[in-house]
């Protein structure tokens, strides 16, 4: 049973990087737009089908298509920030939640029509690779995907501390109207925030290939981790989504090896409600929520 | 005048005119009127409120699953089953109504936490084998049975269907002009100025949510009858839930006619496509999200609102 208990652990954590870099990019999103992006999931799908058909078709490793990946995904999040979203900023906030799911069931069904919805997995020499500790089994690509992803996060966390265009959209997110009045072009920053919110869930999507299948759907189950992850570090809290990865990571991997079928997603989900009912604001968050 | 007269007409011609029709059209029809119903019933909160729940396969879901298991288990009528799902469906609502407006969620926060209500019971369901688990469960649906919801066409499904939306259109209506109405629209528009003025916001959210919430549960048993199958994912999926809020938002939202118009335009739209691209599957709900993405940034308050701001003078308030 420890062991058990140790191994759900080990396990928990390691996805728990991954959704915490998915939904750091959704927290960035969401402090600037103050919009929910559903469309999230669906660029994380986008990014794993293209890691996958670079590998499939050119032989580039997964973790080398970042490279490609992540500039390519920032383009796009930045095109559908300013092509759709952004002309509509002056509509009502749901019409905007609204366009996102628009975006989402597009891309979602355009991967479906272009490459059915078979699970596809892909194979690296170093898929199967592990080593234990005591009696817990470490998977390798697990363990990349969770530093690599950690990694991200945490330099995503100095570039928004640092530079000029991190202290922009900072500022954007605290003090809207104030960061306006001060000169800085807010839709470029608009634009910028979502580019950088769909390079870093593109980044998570090529980390996870080599252990997990690519499908049209495989985002929404992403998407609505993420969705918890954020709610719990408090929308907008970008280092509150990495650690509130690491505890959704962790409950769902508890309830899987402790609860009988598909079980564990009740416990995120009740943990979700829990914490959108009586602290909106995030765990660690300060700031009242709406 | 011109409206009403066109909506008159157009009610005729839904009751008088499929009898006429072969059968696949009146399998689209059915279809269209399916969702506009769906619509109608979200719209109530959505529309009017101001609530947009992304959860509404929560009702219907429970609404299936009950009638379809009072059937199964004790051989009861769909027809009784469906108002026991009905009422099953509205305390749930009311349920995860008070938690949620009783501790302030507000826009994408209620839209969340819906979201999470509905994924939570589609959990259940897939876990729970006494309700068939993830395989579902089959409705017996042979031969001809009225007092037990089963029809051996598809025309008697039609007329239960057009009943059930043009009943959700009185209602709406109905609401539209009453006190309640009122204190709807103006907790949509500034529920904090709403309070200020007097209307108690807590009650009216709740009115409104047990409404749409006993009546999407009608269409989930209606959906249970008509397919003859359900499963967790069909009835407790977002699908279902996005379904009934798209037609909303194209036709129109927090009007009468705007669900019902929303479904006619999107369903025929997704329909052909499917039959056009057959065996490239997605193509249709493809289509849905760029219609979704234009109509919301061209014609941002749905059919309805444009087709009024064109009848308006220009310039003048609309």
């Amino acid at each position: 049973m420890t062991w058990l208990f140790f191994q759900a652990v080990v396990s928990g954590l390691l996805l728990g990087g991954v959704y915490g870099l998915v939904a750091s990019g959704l927290s960035l999103i969401f402090g600037v737009l103050r919009i929910i992006n559903f469309a999230h999931g669906a660029v994380m799908m986008l990014a794993m089908y293209t890691s996958y058909w670079l590998f499939v078709l050119l032989g580039v490793d997964p973790y080398l298509s970042i490279l490609v990946t992540a500039p390519l995904f920032f383009a796009l999040g930045v095109v559908i920030q300013r092509v759709i979203i952004e002309p509509n900023r002056a509509a009502a906030e749901h019409n905007q939640l609204l366009l996102t799911l628009g975006v989402a069931l597009f891309l979602e069904n355009l991967a479906l029509v272009l490459w059915q919805g078979d699970f596809r997995t892909l194979r690296v020499s170093y898929s199967g690779a592990s080593f234990m500790v005591g009696d817990v089994l470490v998977e390798v690509p697990r363990l990349i995907a969770a530093g690599g992803a950690v990694l991200v996060g945490l330099g995503l966390w100095g570039f928004l501390r640092t530079t000029d265009v991190g202290k922009a959209i900072r500022a954007l997110s605290e003090e809207p109207e104030g960061a306006r009045l001060v000169g800085i072009d807010v839709a470029r920053i608009r634009g910028v925030a979502f580019g950088i919110g769909s390079a870093c869930v593109a980044v998570a999507g090529a980390l996870i290939t080599p252990f997990f299948y690519v499908a049209p759907d495989v985002g929404e189950s992403f998407n609505i981790m993420a969705f918890v992850v954020v709610v719990l570090g408090g929308m907008g809290n970008f280092l509150g989504a990495l650690a509130g990865g690491f505890i959704v990571g962790l409950a769902e991997s508890l309830g899987a090896a402790f609860l009988p079928g598909s079980l564990k997603q009740l416990v995120v989900f009740g943990l979700f409600v829990i914490v959108l009912l009586f602290r909106p604001e995030g765990l660690f968050g300060v700031r009242r929520g709406r | 005048m011109a409206a009403r007269l066109l909506g008159a007409l157009a009610v005729v011609g839904l009751v008088g005119l499929p009898p006429l029709l072969p059968k696949y059209a009146l399998e689209v029809l059915i279809t269209i009127l399916f969702f506009g119903y769906l619509g109608a019933c979200w719209n109530i909160l959505g529309g009017y409120g101001g609530q947009f729940s992304f959860g509404h396969a929560a009702f219907f879901g429970i609404g299936a699953y009950t009638s379809t298991l009072l059937l199964l288990h004790w051989g009861l009528s769909p027809w009784l089953g469906m108002v026991a799902g009905g009422g099953l469906a509205c305390a749930f609502g009311l349920l995860a109504g008070y938690l949620s407006f009783r501790y302030g969620l507000r826009g994408p926060y209620f839209s969340l936490v819906t979201l999470a209500f509905a994924e939570m019971l589609r959990v259940v369901a897939v876990n729970w084998k006494a309700v068939g688990s993830s395989l579902g469960l089959v409705v017996p649906s042979r031969g001809s049975a009225p007092g037990m919801f089963v029809f051996a066409e598809k025309l008697p499904y039609y007329y239960v269907i057009l009943t059930m939306a043009l009943g959700a259109a009185w209602v709406t209506r109905a609401i539209e002009r009453s006190r309640m109405g009122y204190a709807l629209a103006a907790v949509r528009e500034n529920e904090d100025a709403a309070e200020a003025a007097g209307v108690d916001a807590l009650s009216t959210k709740l009115a409104a949510m047990a409404v749409s919430s006993f009546l999407t549960a009608l269409g989930g048993t209606f959906y249970a009858q008509y397919f003859a199958y359900i499963d967790p994912s069909l009835t407790f999926g977002p699908a279902i839930s996005i379904g009934g809020l798209l037609p909303a938002i194209v036709g129109g939202a927090g009007t009468v006619a705007g669900p019902l118009l929303g479904s006619f335009v999107l369903t025929p739209i997704s329909e052909l496509t499917r039959a056009v691209l057959r065996g490239r599957g997605g193509a249709d709900i493809m289509l849905y999200g760029l219609v979704l993405i234009l109509v919301i940034s061209f014609l941002p308050n749905g059919l309805v609102g444009w087709l009024r701001s064109r009848r308006a003078p220009p310039g003048g308030a609309a």
